[in-house]
């Protein structure tokens, strides 16, 4: 009964607890000295715990970034690692604070589930990887194949738009734990792994000989990726919005881990406003004058962190394509601190 | 009041005695017991739905009319990606149903083997027997589901190459792709015959059983009844096959395509995992339960057995089993009822049961927690106050009639 009966004894938590825990979250992270942050449960690049139980990733980074931006220091920040399938309900029983854990916005949840999405720190698509001895080169050559993926996410709903709007079979396989489809997939029980484009290449780590297999290029989603918090605690919403916000508009400024203290000197005024010299935007939202400050010396800029966990340099080797800055014609903008 | 009419000495005494009267003190307890547990549950109630409220999140069952939008891959019944969630409920619940009815018969038929092998007194047989028993049931069954699925689809080949089972289909990694049957127009007079055959077999047997009372003589029932069983339905399918010119049973064949085999009969890989990890775990608490039972069973009686020139096979059937089966009968209710609540271990292995497809992705989809926790909670409570039924009756069927 390991995993299937966390909703439940979740379930069970939020008819009993919710109340304490839906508002005033920023009071109780500050009283317990913490920020819970539901986590992956093991996605390279995005949250995944080491051998010794250190958990690194883009994810993991900006729970850091909201710890630091707390508490000044990023060593405040806890995770939990959850299933697709936990996530939401792990969220709005109070069991997590934030949920930083590649979850795609969508308006269902956004409205009827009760979370509010803080933004965006990752552009996403869902693709398909295949076997390169399959001989397919395009999605639209997998009619009868059969797909693994992993359950109560949105890929399962995207594969089935995407197989029934070209008119062609398929079989999907759904397990609830990614490492379930990896092995699946590659002891061959599928033709194709389907999920976020990010997990794909995360994924094809994991696989025994990773070189024999090909990410096809169709990309047949959005998923744009990003933290979500409970619906109905506008103070703790703030918090995580601007923290990612910080983080953007720090890359875009030019801000980064090692010159933040130097800055605090620029004339820039954006800059000063960012970093607290002016203004007291720390305050509007309840933290100190050196949130941001603080956020970016624990995990530095989002490009930074971007370049740190899944770019080009890293083993995933991801280009930074959607998530460059607006200015460099990407997506990635922030709203101005002002 | 009935207190005081039982104890009429008591009439004209103080409040403070009466509760000093143990059957006052019942009834005042239980009242404040039923008090508190409707309190609990009205504020369980009320609590849920005020966090629901404040946190925006809906309430009600009407989103199980909306369409589920996903595939499943097993289905027992009709199923598309624009059927509503009450389909996905009913497909995940005959695919639960499925593979705990197939595993409780597989559990039983294996722990019954078990637990008399144990007892044998061939030394290789018991203790292969014991050892089938410390190791599988000390292993937890997620890690055997696991082992069960995997070790399945290690041995299989891959997806475009198929092991040739001849006239059983094919087999490959994806799984048993079995001849499918399809049903001609003259079937009804086989099922027909089929049936008739199993009642004549049942009125049979009652006849057999009163003459051997009356007479002594046994009848040979077990080839009569082959006759009646297999016979019946083959002169019907001649008959039939005849009169409408086309046979009323035939097979399709799976055939290759370019994913793997089409067409057939499919058995999934999952469910075999599933199957056999939940039916050999079961099967060895079950075959502790009926060496329990046989030891149960006083050795005098087989002694007598015996002497009464029974021979060993029919002293085990006719006399150790049916007085065994009274002391089995409770235990293996509750064995059924762990197999049928464990297979909902399914989602680990990506088998479609009620809890991986409903409780697992509708819940997903719809956010909608409470609701779909609820109507699973009540459907497995439904199954398994069915099976304890089902067992009750059978136990009072075979319980020990006193004279």
């Amino acid at each position: 009964m390991k995993k299937s009966i966390v909703p439940l004894v979740a379930g069970a938590a939020l008819a009993v607890t919710a109340v304490s825990a839906s508002a005033a979250t920023l009071d109780d992270v500050k009283a317990k000295g913490s920020v819970q942050c539901g986590v992956s449960q093991g996605l390279p690049g995005f949250s995944n715990p080491d051998s010794q139980g250190n958990w690194t990733g883009l994810d993991v980074d900006t729970c850091k970034a909201i710890a630091a931006a707390i508490f000044g220091n990023g060593d405040a920040a806890k995770f939990t690692p959850l299933s697709a399938k936990e996530r939401f309900t792990a969220l709005q029983s109070g069991e997590v604070d934030v949920l930083t854990r590649n979850t795609t916005w969508t308006m269902s949840r956004d409205t009827d589930l009760g979370l509010n999405f803080t933004g965006v720190n990752y552009y996403d698509g869902q693709g398909f990887m295949v076997p390169k001895d399959l001989g397919v080169s395009s999605a639209l050559e997998l009619s009868g194949a059969s797909v693994c993926t992993n359950t109560g996410t949105t890929t399962e709903l995207n594969v089935a738009d995407y197989f029934r709007s070209h008119d062609m079979d398929y079989e999907v396989v759904a397990f609830e734990k990614a490492d379930e489809v990896v092995a699946a997939y590659d002891a061959g029980r599928c033709d194709v792994y389907t999920t976020d484009q990010s997990g794909l290449y995360a994924q094809k780590l994991k696989l025994t000989n990773p070189d024999d297999h090909v990410i096809l290029p169709e990309i047949i989603s959005k998923e744009p990726l990003g933290p979500a918090v409970r619906q109905g605690d506008d103070q703790w919403f703030n918090v995580v919005k601007w923290t990612l916000f910080a983080l953007i508009n720090a890359e875009e400024l030019g801000v980064t881990q090692d010159n933040v203290d130097e800055m605090k000197n620029s004339d820039n005024p954006s800059i000063k406003r960012l970093l607290g010299t002016e203004g007291s935007f720390g305050e509007s939202i309840g933290l100190d004058k050196d949130w941001a400050v603080n956020a970016i010396k624990a995990v530095g800029n989002y490009g930074e962190m971007f370049n740190r966990n899944v770019g080009p340099d890293t083993e995933l080797g991801i280009e930074r394509g959607l998530n460059k800055l607006w200015s460099d014609g990407g997506l990635q903008y922030a709203p101005p601190v002002r | 009041m009935a207190v005081q009419d039982v104890l009429p000495s008591r009439k004209g005494s103080s409040g403070f005695s009466a509760l000093n009267d143990q059957r006052v003190r019942g009834v005042i307890f239980q009242v404040l017991l039923i008090v508190a547990i409707v309190s609990f549950a009205w504020w369980i109630i009320h609590n849920t739905a005020a966090n629901l409220r404040a946190q925006g999140i809906g309430f009600g069952f009407g989103i199980l009319r909306d369409s589920a939008g996903f595939q499943i891959n097993q289905t027992l019944i009709d199923y598309q990606e624009t059927s509503s969630y009450v389909r996905v409920y009913f497909v995940g619940l005959l695919n639960t149903l499925l593979v705990s009815f197939i595993g409780v018969i597989l559990a039983t038929i294996i722990g019954f083997i078990v637990g008399i092998s144990r007892l044998s007194k061939n030394w290789v047989v018991a203790k292969a027997a014991y050892v089938y028993i410390e190791v599988l049931r000390n292993i937890p069954l997620l890690l055997q589901i696991f082992i069960w699925y995997f070790a399945v689809l290690r041995l299989l080949p891959a997806k475009r190459d198929a092991i040739d089972l001849g006239p059983f289909g094919l087999l490959n990694i994806a799984g048993w792709y079995a001849p499918n049957p399809v049903l001609g127009r003259g079937f009804a007079l086989v099922a027909a015959a089929f049936i008739i055959g199993i009642v004549a077999t049942f009125v049979l047997r009652a006849w057999a059983r009163r003459r051997q009372m009356a007479t002594g003589q046994i009848f040979p029932l077990f080839r009569v009844a082959l006759a009646l069983i297999i016979g019946l339905p083959l002169v019907a399918y001649f008959v039939a096959g005849f009169a409408f010119a086309n046979p009323p049973f035939s097979l399709e064949y799976p055939t290759p395509g370019n994913f793997g085999p089409r067409g057939g009969l499919r058995v999934f890989p999952e469910f075999i995992g599933l199957l056999m990890a939940l039916s050999f775990y079961t099967a060895s608490f079950i075959a502790e339960i009926v060496r329990a039972g046989i030891l149960a069973v006083p050795n005098g009686q087989t002694e007598a057995s015996y002497s009464l020139g029974l021979r060993p096979g029919h002293t085990l059937r006719l006399v150790v089993i049916p007085q065994a089966m009274r002391v089995i009968i409770p235990p293996l209710t509750s064995q059924y009822l762990n197999l049928t609540k464990n297979s909902s271990l399914a989602v680990a292995i990506a088998y479609p049961d009620l809890v991986s497809v409903f409780a697992g992705t509708a819940l997903n989809q719809t956010g909608r927690a409470v609701e779909f926790i609820l109507i699973t909670m009540a459907t497995y409570l439904t199954i398994s106050l069915v099976t304890s039924l089902f067992m009750n009756w059978y136990n009072r069927s075979v319980a020990l009639v006193e004279r």
